[in-house]
Order: C-alpha cells, then sequence, then structure tokens
C-alpha cells in the first residue's frame, strides 16, 4: 500500500463491499450457468438412455416424434432442423459475405453505407419472432401454407445480418497495403477481394459464419408460425417440417412424461451443438489474433 | 489500348485484359445488391407488419392502446396488457441485471486472477449462447418450483393482509408469473451487458486509471469516479442494447409467464408480453381481427425496439469514436 | 523569365532526349478531395534507367508514384489532371484499363506486402491473370523471378511454405519477384527498403541494380545516399512541385535550386 495514512473506515468499508459484491455477481452468474448446465444434463441425459435396459438408447436419432405414449424420437425434427439451418446458411452466407464486402470495400463512409451499416446493426438485434411474422405475411399467407423454406428464410433472415456484420468486421483490419499490391499487380478488385482479401481474412469471416450458425440453431420463436411442425419424417421443405424448437416447446408444454423426456433430451442436444459451435467460433477466432 | 502493342520490350508479353476484367463492375453490383437486400428486408418487415396491423388499429384506434381487454370470443382486442407486461419485465429485468454485470465487468478487468480470466470470461459467454427455449425449460421446470418454494411462499406468508405489500405479492404460488420471468430474463442480458461493459472498460487508457490509483484512490473510488464517468456514454449504450434484447426476448417468457391476459395486477401474478402473445395465438389465429391484432402488437414491438436498439446504436458508436 | 542573372532559377527541369523516354508526365494537378497535392508537374522518365525521387515528407513524390498506375484511382475523391504518357498513350483517359496498365507499370510498396498465400503462389499470382503457362512455364518463371529478385537461393527449397513464414527483408524481395514475374515495362518502387535492415537493404539495392537492365524504373526513397547509388537521374519535389530534375550526379554534386542545394547540403551537411 502507500505510505500515506490508511483509508478512513468508511473508504475502507465502502472498497469492501464493492470487493465482495463484484465478486458474489461473477459468483451468480457462474451459479446459473452451473444450475443450467446441470439441469440440462441430468434431465436430458435420460433420453438417451433406454428405461428397460440401462444402456444407450439411439430411438433418439432413429425414430420420428410419437404420438403420446409410444415410443419414439427425434429424427424428423433434427432432420428437418438441419436441413432448415442448412438453406438458412447458404442464403446467409451469399448475402452476408457480400453485403459485409460491400460495406467494407466499395461503401466504406459513404451515406448509404452508413445507412446500411445502422440499420443492419438494427436488424441483427430485432426481435425474432418479428422476422417470424415477417416471413408469415410475405411467404406463409399468400402461398397458403406453412413450410420448411419460409423456416429456412426467417433463419436466414435472422443470420445474414450477423454475418454482414462479422464479414465486414475482419475485412476492415485487413491492411490497405494487400489491396493495393494485389491492384498494382493488374488484378482486378474482384479478383483481389477473392484471391486475397477474403483469403487473409478467411477464419475471421469463418467464425462469424458460425456464430450465426449458432444463433439460428436454436432459434424457436420465428418458426412457430414459418415451418410450424410436423408429426412424421419428411424431407419436402415446401410442406411444414418438424424442427427441434418448436418439437421442445411443444412436447416441454405437454402433460406427458415421455414427451417431457424428449424435450429434455432435445434441449440438451440443441444446447450442446449452440455452445460446441460457439467455443469453436471463438477458438478460430483467438488463433487468428494470434497470429 | 491501341498502343499497348508498340511495346518495345521485348521481353514484354502482349497485353490482353486481365482474366474476369470484365466481372469487375458485376462483382461491385452483386455486392451492393446483397447490402441493398438487408436494407429492402427491414424495410419489408415494418411495412408487412403496418399493412397487416392495420385492421385492428382501424377498428379499435386509440383504444388499441389504452385498453387491456384482450377477448377473441368477443373479437376485442387491446394492446395494454402485453405492452405494460413486456416494459414491466423488461424493467425489473434491467435492474436486477444491470448491478451483476457492473460487478462481473469489473470483477474480469479488475479483480479476476490471471488465470481465471479466460475460463470465466468464456463461462460468461456461454450462458450468451444458451438458446432461450433452454432458459424457458430451466425456468419452468427448474426454476419456478424452486423460487416458489423458497422465496415466493416467504415473502406472501410474511405480507401483512391488507397492506400494500400483500398486494403486491398476490398471486398463485407456483413460481410463474411476471417476478420468475423479469428474474430468467435478468439471466438472459447478463451476459450481453457484461461483455459490452467489459469491452469498453478495457478501452479506458491504463494512464487515466493509474494516474487515479496514484493518488492513493481504493479500486470502488476509481470505478465510480474514474471509469464510470469515463465511458459513460457507451455504458448507456450497452444498457439500451440489453433492454432491447430483453423487450424483445419471446421463448423463454412464454414458458415462464404465466400467459395471463390484462394488467398485470402484482409481481406474482401472471401476465403477457408482446411477444409471448404472440408466440401462444399466432399459429392458431383464423384470418381477421384476431392475427391482425397480433399483428399491430407486433408493429407496436418494433416501435418499441427500433427506438430503444438505434439510441443504443448510436450511444456505443459515440463511445467508440472517442 | 529570369532577369537577373545572379539568382538561381525557381525550377530547373532537364529535357530528356524524346526517344530515351519511357514515360512522361506533363502539367499534372492531382487532388485528394479539394486539397491539392500536386501542381503542375512535367517530367520525364528514361527508358532501361533508374529515377530517383526525393523530398521532404509529403512533398508529392509517393503521390506522384500512385498517378502514374493510377494506384488514386481505387479511392474516390482523388483525381488527376494533366496527362501522363506511356509510350505515348495517355494512361489517365478513362478508356485505359486500368488493371492491364497495372500490369504493365509495376508497384513494390514500402512495407512488405506478401499474400497470404505460398512462396509459389505468390509470385505465380500475377502471372495467372494474364497468361495461362504450362506447369513447367510457371515453375522457369517463378525460379527466374525470384533469382532476379536475388531470393531464390534462400527460398529454393520451401517454396510450398507461406510467403508470411519470410523475414522482411525476404518477404520485400519476394514482392519484387511477385512485381518483375508479370514483366512490366516500369516498375515503381515506394521507399521498398524503408522498413528493411542494412543488409536486407544493400541486397536489395543490388537486386534494383541487376533490373536496371530490362525495366524503367522510378525510385522514391528518403535515404539520398541510396538515390545518389542507384539512380541515373533524380527529381526533387517540395510541396507538391517538381523543383529540380536532372542527371543525378548533376543534381547531388551542383544542384541549380536554392531548394534542392538546401534540401541536399542540409542532409550531408
Amino acid at each position: 500500500m502507500s505510505t500515506t495514512a490508511t483509508p478512513r473506515l468508511s473508504r475502507r468499508l465502502a472498497q469492501g463491499a464493492f470487493l465482495v459484491f463484484c465478486w458474489v455477481a461473477t459468483v451468480v452468474a457462474l451459479v446459473a450457468l452451473a444450475a443450467i448446465l446441470w439441469s440440462l444434463l441430468s434431465q436430458g441425459l435420460s433420453g438417451f438412455i433406454d428405461p428397460d435396459s440401462g444402456g444407450l438408447d439411439l430411438d433418439l436419432f432413429t425414430k420420428s416424434t410419437p404420438a403420446p405414449g409410444s415410443e419414439g424420437g427425434l429424427l424428423n425434427a433434427i432432420l428437418g432442423s438441419l436441413m432448415m439451418c442448412a438453406v438458412a446458411m447458404v442464403g446467409a452466407v451469399v448475402i452476408g459475405f457480400l453485403a459485409g464486402t460491400w460495406l467494407s470495400e466499395y461503401a466504406r463512409d459513404s451515406l448509404y453505407g452508413k445507412v446500411i451499416r445502422f440499420l443492419n446493426d438494427v436488424l441483427l438485434s430485432a426481435p425474432s419472432i418479428l422476422v417470424g411474422l415477417f416471413i408469415y405475411e410475405i411467404l406463409v399467407f399468400p402461398f397458403k401454407g406453412f413450410s420448411g423454406l419460409a423456416g429456412a428464410a426467417a433463419l436466414g433472415l435472422i443470420a445474414a445480418p450477423v454475418i454482414t456484420r462479422t464479414t465486414e468486421d475482419v475485412l476492415r483490419l485487413q491492411p490497405k497495403a494487400l489491396r493495393e499490391a494485389s491492384v498494382a499487380l493488374g488484378a482486378p478488385v474482384w479478383r483481389t477481394i477473392f484471391a486475397v482479401i477474403w483469403k487473409s481474412a478467411r477464419a475471421g469471416m469463418l467464425t462469424g459464419a458460425l456464430l450465426a450458425f449458432a444463433r439460428i440453431s436454436g432459434e424457436t420463436a420465428p418458426l412457430l408460425f414459418t415451418a410450424l411442425n410436423n408429426q412424421f419424417l419428411s424431407l419436402d421443405l415446401t410442406k411444414p417440417t418438424a424442427n427441434l424448437p418448436v418439437v421442445i416447446f411443444n412436447f416441454a408444454l405437454s402433460a406427458y412424461d415421455d414427451w417431457r423426456r424428449l424435450a429434455w433430451a432435445g434441449a440438451l442436444l440443441i444446447a450442446a451443438t449452440v455452445l460446441s459451435v460457439t467455443v469453436i467460433a471463438r477458438i478460430l477466432a483467438r488463433e487468428k489474433t494470434r497470429s | 489500348m491501341t498502343l499497348a502493342a508498340e511495346t518495345s520490350a521485348a521481353a514484354t508479353p502482349r497485353r490482353r485484359s486481365a482474366k474476369g476484367a470484365g466481372f469487375d463492375r458485376a462483382f461491385e453490383i452483386l455486392c451492393f445488391t446483397a447490402a441493398t437486400f438487408l436494407l429492402t428486408a427491414l424495410g419489408g418487415l415494418v411495412v408487412s407488419l403496418a399493412i397487416g396491423g392495420w385492421p385492428a388499429f382501424e377498428a379499435f384506434g386509440l383504444r388499441f392502446f389504452t385498453t387491456a381487454t384482450w377477448d377473441p370470443v368477443r373479437d376485442v382486442y387491446g394492446a395494454a396488457g402485453a405492452v405494460t407486461g413486456t416494459l414491466v419485465t423488461s424493467a425489473i429485468a434491467l435492474l436486477i441485471a444491470l448491478p451483476l454485470a457492473l460487478g462481473i465487468a469489473i470483477f474480469l478487468v479488475e479483480l479476476c486472477p490471471p488465470v481465471l480470466r479466460r475460463p470465466i470470461g468464456t463461462a460468461v459467454e456461454l450462458l450468451a449462447g444458451i438458446p432461450s427455449i433452454v432458459y424457458g425449460m430451466w425456468g419452468l421446470f427448474v426454476f419456478a418450483p424452486w423460487f416458489a418454494k423458497h422465496v415466493q411462499m416467504p415473502i406472501m406468508m410474511s405480507a401483512e393482509p391488507g397492506s400494500f405489500w400483500e398486494k403486491l405479492t398476490t398471486g398463485v404460488p407456483n413460481g410463474a408469473g411476471i417476478l420468475t420471468a423479469s428474474i430468467i430474463l435478468a439471466i438472459m442480458i447478463l451476459p450481453f451487458i457484461a461483455a459490452t461493459l467489459r469491452e469498453l472498460m478495457l478501452t479506458i487508457p491504463a494512464q487515466v486509471r493509474e494516474s487515479a490509483y496514484g493518488l492513493g484512490s481504493t479500486t470502488f473510488e476509481v470505478i465510480r469516479k474514474v471509469s464510470l464517468p469515463y465511458i459513460r456514454t457507451g455504458a448507456i449504450g450497452a444498457v439500451m442494447l440489453g433492454l432491447g434484447r430483453a423487450l424483445g426476448e419471446t421463448m423463454a417468457v412464454t414458458f415462464i409467464i404465466g400467459n395471463a391476459h390484462g394488467f398485470p395486477t402484482s409481481i406474482f401474478a401472471s401476465g403477457s408480453t408482446i411477444a409471448s402473445t404472440i408466440a401462444n395465438e399466432f399459429a392458431e389465429a383464423p384470418p381477421g381481427l384476431h392475427s391482425a391484432s397480433l399483428i399491430a402488437l407486433g408493429f407496436v414491438l418494433f416501435v418499441i425496439t427500433f427506438a430503444v436498439l438505434a439510441l443504443a446504436r448510436i450511444l456505443i458508436g459515440r463511445q467508440a469514436n472517442l | 523569365m529570369n532577369t537577373q542573372i545572379e539568382a538561381p532559377p525557381e525550377t530547373a527541369v532537364l529535357q530528356l532526349p524524346p526517344e530515351t523516354v519511357k514515360l512522361t508526365v506533363q502539367n499534372l494537378d492531382f487532388y485528394y478531395g479539394s486539397k491539392q497535392a500536386l501542381f503542375d508537374v512535367t517530367v520525364s522518365f528514361a527508358e532501361k534507367a533508374v529515377t530517383a525521387l526525393i523530398g521532404p515528407s509529403g512533398c508529392g513524390k509517393s503521390t506522384l508514384l500512385r498517378v502514374l498506375n493510377r494506384m488514386y484511382s481505387l479511392y474516390p475523391g482523388q483525381k488527376a489532371a494533366g496527362q501522363v504518357l506511356l509510350d505515348g498513350e495517355d494512361v489517365l483517359s478513362s478508356r485505359v484499363d486500368v488493371a492491364t496498365l497495372r500490369a504493365r507499370v509495376g508497384m513494390v510498396f514500402q512495407k512488405p506486402t506478401p499474400f497470404p498465400m505460398s512462396i509459389y503462389e505468390n509470385v505465380a499470382y500475377g502471372v495467372r491473370l494474364y497468361e495461362r503457362l504450362s506447369r513447367a512455364d510457371m515453375d522457369a518463371r517463378v525460379e527466374d523471378s525470384l533469382r532476379r529478385a536475388a531470393l531464390w537461393e534462400e527460398v529454393k527449397d520451401k517454396l510450398k511454405e507461406s510467403g508470411l513464414s519470410l523475414s522482411g527483408g525476404q518477404q520485400q524481395r519476394l514482392c519484387v519477384a511477385r512485381g518483375i514475374a508479370v514483366r512490366p515495362e516500369v516498375l515503381l518502387l515506394d521507399e521498398p527498403a524503408s522498413a528493411l535492415d542494412p543488409i536486407s537493404t544493400a541486397k536489395l539495392e543490388e537486386t534494383i541494380a541487376e533490373l536496371k537492365r530490362d525495366y524503367t524504373i522510378v525510385i522514391v526513397t528518403h535515404n539520398m545516399g541510396q538515390a545518389a547509388r542507384l539512380s541515373d537521374h533524380t527529381g526533387f519535389m517540395y510541396l507538391g512541385k517538381l523543383v529540380e530534375f536532372g542527371e543525378t550526379e548533376q543534381v547531388f554534386t551542383n544542384p541549380v535550386t536554392a531548394r534542392c542545394r538546401d534540401y541536399i547540403t542540409g542532409r550531408f551537411g
């Protein structure tokens, strides 16, 4: 400590209380995380275990959602979610990479660029249920039917701003000299962007895409009235499509124990996916900044 | 181009255009289109909500905003209950989350042993990554029963009959209700606010803090007198961003708020928010006034969140430019 | 214009014999937005010779270089007026294909800028834009370029490794190799040695001296010794104007204008 007089008692008390509070706040957050993970594991893992034999039960991945009281799994929901996320990501990656590139490479500080950047940030944090309503209005209602494609469109519209934002951010970090060096060799601007800038920024762009994927793979609200649900296994995205979040929602609030068990197993599945993708993305981002 | 053939250096190959040179303009247009698509999407979102909700605004006029009746049987709808529920839950969530987030951010920046900095930082990030439906399930099946037994019941028992406190805490002691929803919301927005505050604190130049410490200040005094004023603008932005999230959060709230229409009467009473009402009813609502009213609710939610988010972005952006 | 014989001229620009000239700049003005950075610059660059541009920071020498390959036209708001003739063709004309122009007028930058790809691919990148070479021809081109840049011996066993793995001096010579692999006619060097250690600088200077046999070279440098060692002609710029241009020996030993004399003696004295 300093050589001056020790702080007055009130100051020391305030300091002490403050330190305790910071510790407590952090512990509260950690306890919440631990409690949630514990519930997920303790409740969710039972879905992976055969109630009769006690061994590993793969019904979850091989059977579709059951009628109440009968045996079943989540195959149709897992498949539906994967298909919708895949379609959504393809669209979102194309839009996001290109739009992010435009903001970083072409628009810079033009007025239109600023407007788009601002609105993209708003879209990024807009309530996802509103995106669902919007897609319902333009894709479900006019075509008289819920569909997996509408669900994918809603998810894509949630993912695209995330990718746009991260893409712009990492592209802006690329040195100007790199662009000029390629252009100075006589490369057209688009080749420069493709072969040099994107290549140099690829880890960051991938991180953005992964974070977007993590975000949409747990999204429920926008699917409630776009993809709806489907009790049966279906690969047809023009029809209502089963998906994990909505199945979890319906089953969790049901009165049947079997269904609730499946809901917990599904929740564990989604959380594990989202968290591991998030962690991978973070590691990727860290590797990038280290090199 | 014509003169290119006259080049004198023998070693120089005859110049053609670079491969794909003509694609430059097309690529720029492609990128521009993608960016404009995002603008169109947001514009379309607003317009479609406004159009879809218009029948409700037309039928009920101002009463749509001032009454809390939500009665699909009589086909009469008022948004006040859901709007109040949204604002109240978000406000309580913010009240709980803000001090905690501040504590976590300060802990991570100032107090945390370096070894623990990354693991704890990652843990907080993970909290942000958990899907909202998982929060909902956890809230309904794990947190609500615990909360009912250990918090709600004791409080309700201890409330003096007839007092204001009793009024504030009446309700069905099942754990579901306004306060539970607010607490879950608080846990959900906590990591976002904490992460942003932490980023902001890291932007404070070391000399600024060091010179305050050099004057003999305690950590608490440095934070209160130097750090917080320094990041004030950005911090308000971070809080608004968290608020924006809370306002629009759907699934977790739908699970645990109890889904009752009308004005919330106490912190333990069931209620509803805009988002939970839409999530619960929209898929089953027949075309007509009911679904139009739900879309109108969505429009109201958009206006509220847009205002909050826009303010947040402006404030955070201004701080970042410092 | 000069009435008094005693007073040194404001500017002194040597006219080169037209048949030796590769690149001519005539009455060039340049603007960054509304700020004018070059004022009525007229100068010629001789073929297969090294021309050095010297002057204090912000005098416009790098700006002039960036006009010669129209690098500035990447940035809206920067514009040039006047004429830049490459073999008699005005490269500032809007009909000129800038990508092709830049392939003819190569550039090496202040800081090494290796691309995030292998050493081999770094050199082949520019070639692939314009030529379709067989595997063997490309190998030969890469080797030839790396040899000319005096880098071959150091990297011949690790061509597959990332260009970013090289040292700073090697990276800069890789950038030179990359620049000459596309067989440009003119090579612009923008303070190419300013980020290098003395040994790497010496190697780079040897390389430049070698390259003079085949290329027209314009080099911007802060290092007057370097300008004196390497160049045939030297231009001195000040506040966006070309103040003096002539044979390097004359400019350094017997500068005509007062400003140039002050600059050179100030630096040496």
